[in-house]
């Protein structure tokens, strides 16, 4: 019976804190059906979630690429399937590992970035100040951060697509002695629109997930430093647990037939 | 500071405002108001709810029971616009400052201009310059950031911040906490010259009572809840009232009792 009553208190608390993000997330969209809209504040954002998370992305890119390449190669050469490799590659990287990847990366560094600075904000009441200067926090601190995620991830999912490929292209050239023109034929020769697409759809998934985790965990810190340190730990925790559950859940809904 | 120019009509009136956090009772009853023109300080221990009774005001918390108006005007459950609308006849004076990290001074104090009315930034600078001047800093603090400032430097920038706008109310929120004596003494005076010039209505919640005697014209007493004395700052010697004067005087032994556990 105890074992029951857990299971139920778990379950009531998950639907509970599921029903208080989306809450928290539809609130602060609704706050971008009427002005003042913060362009400013929305450029910065892509600028901290795009530009400056370029180094991480693109050395995790290149390095899966090569990765890929080389497990591919030394498991399809077991049965004289090596031509396959470019294809292997590039569907691996462009449906799934430029937005995994690039998404975990990114909920790593802007994730706790976003939940340290507005937690941060919280417990030194920079939060009650914007309220008290006539600013609504939710349109000023979390609007911005929201669309700069859903738009700026795809963009550089973009960017470590084609890093990752070049990674594996490096590998299959230089390593292995792939003809450079007959691997880039390959490359390009199973390819789909529909596969990038989803890849895309996949970031701009991510990517809001991850603003979306850093500025509610962010925005319900309490008690000082630990408080902004657990909310930190729980934007990243949580966003890469999701980015991974919707991972599957896209890919399900887009491919399974 | 100048007297009341409308005694019937309370700039900030609170009825049996009453406030918990789970079983604790932190505001029960409480009732006050503050004259238009007239600069309130409310005292006691730490913990009685100073803050939030200040914050129930501002509607950054939302009281359990009770009514407050601000020029006869409910504003308990108030909506978003008009919740930003009353609150553009206020100022504030954080206790830790609360100046944004991220931006500027200048950017800082004009910061309600800008993003809160919605002025030019080349405008909203000229105002910030003349305010941040008014609280004895130069130009060229506004460009600084706020980590780079002192204690003393920080609160002034906040209380540039407070007066940008000329608000009708300013809140204080202890405004000398974390203050050498001396520094204290200049926030205090530049509090009571910016009070005077906006001719403005002042809430000022601290512990310091060298603060309360100089910036208050009236002084309320907080205690569990409720408000256990009030009266002109004048008076608060002779008040007659045993919780006033174990606390102005600091004294351990009264009828506030500290509840210390034993270790």
């Amino acid at each position: 019976m105890n074992a029951l009553a857990s299971i139920g208190a778990a379950t009531l608390g998950f639907m509970a804190a599921t029903g208080r993000i989306v809450i928290f997330a539809l609130t602060a969209l609704a706050t971008g059906l009427s002005p003042p809209f913060y362009l400013r504040v929305i450029l910065r954002q892509m600028l901290d979630i795009g530009y400056f998370s370029l180094p991480v992305v693109g050395l995790t890119a290149i390095f899966t690429g090569m990765v890929l390449a080389l497990q591919s190669y030394t498991g399809f050469s077991r049965f004289q399937a090596e031509s396959a490799i470019a294809t292997v590659v590039v569907l691996s990287v462009v449906r799934e590992l430029g937005p995994v990847i690039s998404g975990l990366m990114v909920a790593g560094r802007v994730g706790a970035a976003m939940a340290a600075e507005i937690g941060t904000m919280r417990v030194t009441e920079q939060i009650d100040a914007l309220t008290t200067l006539s600013t609504d926090p939710l349109r000023y601190l979390v609007l911005p951060r929201l669309l700069a995620g859903l738009v700026t991830l795809p963009l550089l999912v973009v960017i470590a697509d084609i890093i990752g490929v070049f990674g594996g292209y490096l590998v299959s050239i230089y390593k292995f002695g792939f003809n450079p023109v007959t691997y880039l034929d390959r490359t390009f020769q199973y390819l789909e629109t529909s596969d990038v697409v989803s890849g895309l759809v996949k970031a701009a998934v991510f990517g809001f997930i991850i603003s979306l985790m850093g500025c509610y965990h962010g925005y319900h810190s309490r008690g000082g430093a630990q408080g902004v340190g657990q909310a930190t730990t729980y934007a990243v925790v949580s966003a890469s647990i999701l980015i991974l559950v919707f991972d599957y859940g896209i890919t399900q809904a887009l491919f399974a037939r | 500071m100048s007297g009341s120019s409308d005694k019937a009509a309370p700039k900030i009136s609170v009825r049996r405002l009453g406030k918990s956090f789970g079983r604790n009772r932190v505001l029960e009853g409480l009732d006050i108001d503050c004259p238009v023109g007239e600069s309130l300080v409310v005292i006691g221990g730490s913990g009685v709810g100073k803050s939030v009774l200040v914050k129930c005001i501002l509607g950054l918390m939302r009281p359990d029971e009770g009514s407050i108006r601000i020029d006869g005007v409910e504003t308990v459950g108030l909506r978003r616009k008009a919740r930003e609308e009353l609150l553009q006849k206020c100022g504030v004076l954080f206790q830790g400052s609360a100046l944004f990290d991220s931006l500027p001074v200048w950017e800082n104090v004009a910061f309600g201009l800008i993003q809160g009315r919605g002025m030019g930034r080349e405008a909203a600078k000229e105002i910030v310059l003349a305010k941040l001047g008014a609280v004895g800093l130069g130009p060229e603090v506004g460009e600084l950031r706020p980590a780079e400032l002192s204690g003393g430097m920080r609160k002034r920038v906040a209380l540039a911040r407070a007066i940008a706008a000329d608000p009708e109310i300013i809140f204080f929120d202890e405004p000398t906490t974390g203050l050498d004596p001396i520094m204290a003494d200049v926030i205090n005076d530049l509090i009571l010259k910016c009070v005077r010039e906006l001719g403005a209505t002042a809430v000022s919640i601290t512990h310091d009572m060298v603060s309360a005697r100089k910036i208050g014209d009236r002084i309320a007493m907080l205690h569990k809840g409720r408000i256990v004395w009030h009266g002109p700052a004048a008076e608060i010697d002779r008040s007659g009232n045993q919780f006033v004067d174990q606390f102005i005087n600091g004294r351990a032994e009264g009828p506030i009792h500290m509840e210390i556990r034993a270790l």
